[in-house]
């Protein structure tokens, strides 16, 4: 136990080695095979600039003569340079959903980054002061709960785009969009954290420690930390698909990452706008990436819930 | 049982009154209701004056308490963008968003209810497992990508459907209906799929892990030891059980879907309020945006307290304690 | 003894083996366990809790939890086999001739429906009765189980009762349709001291009247001295001893058995202290070679070591234990060897 809580990685790492997480991670070919699916797609999205073919989004690069080229595998129009297809711009697709790939990853990771910061700092002090400020933050997320995630986003972006200007919106767009995501998803951490706390809280070694006079927030946090890395882990798994998710939805309806640094959802946007022509290929393939990518991160929280802890929910 | 309902109208109008001060603060102080109501040549001196008469120099609370009023009458001013009443745009849209989310509901809750059951009370049959795999499937689905694919299949290749707008209404007063026709039915396929898939498998999933825990319960085994039937026991003690966590969050699931068809418009050209929303996000037009927020909150108290009433037909225990704690919430 | 007149048995267990497969192996959680019951007998069923006693009491209602699984042996009630029926024809049987009576009174009834209809489902179930003539019978049932205004509670919901209340209608389910046994699975543990014994003075009392069996699952000696007429001791998912709950209790075979009784206080005797057993009992993956008892057991021989007793007679009772065989426990076991 001293072990486990002396810090979160190392209680982390404990865990993972524990016989009874490893075997159930082995016994479950879903589970190795959507860790190998993630591991791949990231891997792959971050070594964009040096294993994609094209750099897409570079004009100078672009020949509208290359435009609107099928898969290589379904028709003999295809060309072996563009494997995927290209757009109607003569982009290459599959270069761009390895750089739109990760720019979704970066978008989704700092998002969830900043929802779980501000979720469990505010979940210490919520747990820890309790009285007014507690009972403040609390109905704050009651009411937040209310909305769906996407709808908070959404109100977040078009409040900042009524305090600035439209050609600075697109310079910050990537900061709106993992501001409003990560603004949308503190809760969970929060209530989590606070829970927690309120449990630590009453302990003998916190008022030990009030005793002989070390700061008993500075305690809580060394100690409540890593009893709640197991749930915030799963809970940020769990978010990161749901990051991936808001973030590709918020750029489909255009009010995410502008064209010039399109991700995956403003890929299919894109693709969408010209899909009634039949050039499917510009919205699937973008589409299919995104659909496996974020079926690899859920299997992949789905399980860790479970080995987890089976209880939570 | 008044005292419980009563207290939770109290909750509720806590909440309401919390989104209204955060729709006000957007309405009062991100946007500048005065620009939109004057045109680029008004001098600073009109301004004023209609600042003053506007009552935007009267304390905060003065003008909190003003804009609620006005909401409470349908006024929210004028739209930045069209120039129109935001009470009346938005009217003019919510029969299209209402309808959408009901048929919505509707197949979620008849299709999504007996998956979970079934699910939940064969979970080694091969037909649930592969269920449970294609309901992770679904979860993962963003819901913009299914009207896509939808679209693509349905009205691109086979030309069965259509793939966007209401087709033919029928206007009954000031409600503009797509129940009257063939075309408007047909119209609101796709789309309610799209806008149900994703709270179909929630719920799905939801009802099979409810199930699964109550068929685990001891009542369970003793109804088994009483020698009742299978489905005395399936349908009458554990779907009943399971009932009670499930109305929580399928109240929730059913009251977001109003604000998911925001995505769901979108990709179908529909138009209700969830368009309308979006494109007062691109604009930043405030007003539409501070009514939306309101409508939306209203909505959830109101499904709440549906959520709450069902409670008591279903909860003998809160009933008789003339409202307790609330049992088997989340 | 008298009520085991009869001489066809009515439930007789033989061999009854159960295993838990685990992916550490399968357990064997109930070995070899054989005894009957005879129409209208308390027998008694004591032991540890993982000595497998719950798990032969659901064996024989049929609702073994899976992946638990009945490897061997048979069950019959009334010469009929019923370990390997289908789960309807199992199902016809439950609650119409074994009634059974849970350890929980406050989880064993469902809280969304009143005892009232949860009585008359159960009496329709199995009996033809219409819903007029299965609700007077339900009054009548909770009249007998000592529930007061009946006519009334009988609409109420099963929070509205205390827990020896709900306890009382559980035994009201039970005896519904009339049946020929009860298996009562700690019926009274999870109740106040005070009510225990209103309890099963109510059980006792019942099965006499209506001439049911009972099979009384319990880890409390007192009970079973109380009101069984005859006991099965078990240990480590066998039977360690078996007879009349007179000779079990006063003439103990089974060195188990004997430290089994050494712990219950006992009125009107003066003892100096109650004795107790050291250690505890194995755990289904460390049951050891020959006898299970034989790590605290302290008149064990070589022979113990490494062969298997059976039950065997033993004076009254008979009893799984070496000293009561002609061949005797075998060698001593010396002091170094223990150490060693």
């Amino acid at each position: 136990m001293a072990a486990a809580s002396r810090s979160g990685l190392s209680g982390w790492l404990y865990r993972v080695s524990d016989s009874d997480i490893w075997w159930s991670f082995k016994s479950s070919p879903m589970t190795v095979a959507a860790a190998v699916a993630t591991f791949l797609i990231i891997a792959v999205a971050f070594l964009s600039p040096v294993l994609a073919p094209h750099t897409p989004f570079d004009p100078a690069t672009l020949s509208l003569s290359d435009g609107l080229k099928p898969p290589v595998l379904v028709s003999p129009d295809g060309d072996w340079a563009f494997p995927l297809g290209t757009d109607d711009q003569g982009r290459d697709v599959l270069s761009s959903i390895m750089y739109g790939t990760r720019l979704s990853l970066i978008v989704s990771l700092a998002a969830v980054a900043v929802a779980m910061v501000l979720g469990i700092s505010l979940g210490l002090i919520s747990g820890y002061f309790g009285g007014a400020i507690d009972a403040v933050i609390m109905r704050v997320a009651d009411v937040q709960l209310t909305f769906p995630a996407i709808l908070v986003a959404l109100l977040i972006d078009g409040v900042v785009r009524g305090l600035i200007s439209v050609k600075r919106h697109d310079e910050i767009a990537i900061f709106v969009v993992v501001g409003a995501i990560g603004l949308s998803f503190w809760v969970s951490y929060a209530r989590t954290v606070r829970g927690s706390v309120m449990v630590e809280k009453n302990k003998e070694y916190v008022q030990a420690a009030r005793v002989i006079g070390l700061p008993p927030l500075l305690i809580m946090v060394r100690h409540v930390l890593p009893n709640v890395t197991g749930p915030v882990l799963v809970i940020a798994t769990l978010n990161l698909g749901l990051a991936i998710i808001t973030e590709a939805t918020l750029s489909f309806l255009g009010v995410g990452l502008p064209s010039t640094e399109p991700s995956l959802g403003t890929l299919i946007r894109l693709g969408n706008e010209v899909l009634q022509s039949g050039d499917w290929w510009i919205t699937v393939f973008p589409g299919v990436t995104l659909a496996a990518l974020v079926l690899a991160v859920n299997l992949l929280g789905d399980w860790l819930r479970d080995a987890l802890n089976p209880k939570l929910r | 049982m008044l005292a419980f309902i009563l207290r939770r109208i109290l909750q509720s109008s806590a909440v309401l009154l919390a989104v209204g001060l955060v729709a006000f603060s957007l309405f009062r102080y991100v946007g500048d209701p005065v620009n939109a109501m004057v045109g680029q040549d008004t001098t600073m001196e009109e301004r004023d004056a209609l600042r003053e008469k506007l009552g935007l120099n009267d304390p905060a609370p003065v003008q909190f308490f003003h804009f609620i009023a006005n909401a409470a009458r349908g006024n929210f001013g004028l739209s930045y963008r069209t120039s129109e009443p935001v009470g009346r745009l938005i009217l003019e849209r919510v029969p299209a968003t209402l309808e959408l989310s009901f048929c919505a509901a509707v197949f979620v809750l008849f299709v999504g209810v007996p998956m979970g059951v079934y699910t939940g009370l064969y979970p080694r049959h091969w037909s649930s497992r592969l269920l449970q795999a294609v309901s992770l499937i679904g979860i993962s689905l963003p819901t913009f990508l299914i009207g896509i694919l939808l679209i693509l299949v349905f009205a691109v290749t086979l030309h069965w459907l259509p793939s966007f707008g209401r087709g033919d209404t029928v206007k009954v007063g000031w409600w503009v209906t797509n129940f009257l026709t063939v075309s408007g039915l047909k119209a609101l396929i796709l789309p309610a799929i799209t806008l149900g898939l994703f709270q179909l498998t929630l719920i799905m999933r939801l009802v099979r892990s409810e199930m699964l825990e109550v068929m685990r319960t001891e009542y369970i085994k003793f109804a088994r030891a009483r020698g009742l039937t299978n489905r005395a026991i399936n349908f009458g003690h554990a779907l009943k059980n399971t009932l009670v966590p499930v109305i929580t969050v399928a109240g929730l699931q059913l009251g977001s879907l109003i604000a998911f068809a925001v995505v769901t418009e979108t990709v179908f050209a529909w138009p209700g309020v969830g368009q309308l929303f979006i494109q007062s996000v691109q604009f930043s037009d405030i007003p539409v945006m501070a009514a939306y927020l309101l409508l939306i909150g209203l909505f959830f108290v109101l499904v709440n307290l549906i959520v709450d009433l069902l409670y008591f037909a279903v909860d003998p225990r809160l009933r008789s304690q003339g409202g307790g704690a609330r049992v088997g919430g989340h | 003894m008298a009520a085991a007149s009869n001489n066809q048995p009515l439930l007789e267990v033989r061999n009854l083996r159960i295993e838990f497969p685990t992916r550490r192996g399968t357990l064997l959680a109930v070995d070899d366990v054989s005894f009957d019951i005879a129409p209208g007998e308390v027998l008694g069923v004591v032991g540890e809790s993982g000595a497998g006693k719950s798990l032969t009491g659901n064996a024989i209602i049929g609702l073994l939890e899976p992946p638990g699984r009945i490897a061997a042996g048979e069950i019959r009630l009334e010469g009929r086999r019923i370990d390997n029926l289908p789960y309807e024809e199992m199902r016809k049987i439950r609650g119409a001739q074994i009634g059974a009576i849970f350890q929980d009174p406050l989880t064993s009834l469902n809280p969304l429906y009143s005892v009232g209809r949860q009585l008359v489902e159960t009496i329709q179930t199995h009996l033809p009765l219409s819903a007029s003539q299965a609700k007077a019978r339900a009054i009548e049932l909770l009249q007998e189980v000592g529930i007061p205004g009946a006519e009334m509670r009988i609409d109420h919901y099963p929070h509205q009762f205390s827990g020896g209340m709900r306890q009382r209608v559980v035994i009201a389910l039970a005896l519904c349709a009339g049946p020929r046994l009860i298996v009562a699975d700690e019926p009274t543990t999870a109740l106040d001291v005070s009510i225990q014994a209103q309890i099963i003075a109510l059980l006792k009392r019942l099965c006499r009247e209506h001439g049911t069996a009972v099979m009384l699952v319990t880890h409390d000696m007192g009970v079973i001295a109380e009101t069984a007429d005859r006991v099965a001791v078990m240990y480590a998912g066998r039977v360690a001893e078996i007879g009349p709950v007179r000779e079990v209790v006063k003439h103990a075979k089974h060195p188990y058995t004997k430290g089994l009784m050494g712990s219950i206080p006992s009125l009107g005797v003066r003892t100096e202290r109650l004795t107790q057993i050291d250690g505890a009992m194995p755990r289904l993956t460390e049951i050891p070679p020959g006898c299970a008892f034989n790590p605290r057991c302290t008149s064990k021989g070589q022979r113990c070591l490494v062969e298997r007793p059976n039950l065997m007679p033993a004076g009254a009772t008979r009893a799984a234990c070496w000293l009561h065989d002609s061949g005797g426990v075998g060698a001593p076991i010396l002091k170094e060897t223990i150490d060693a």
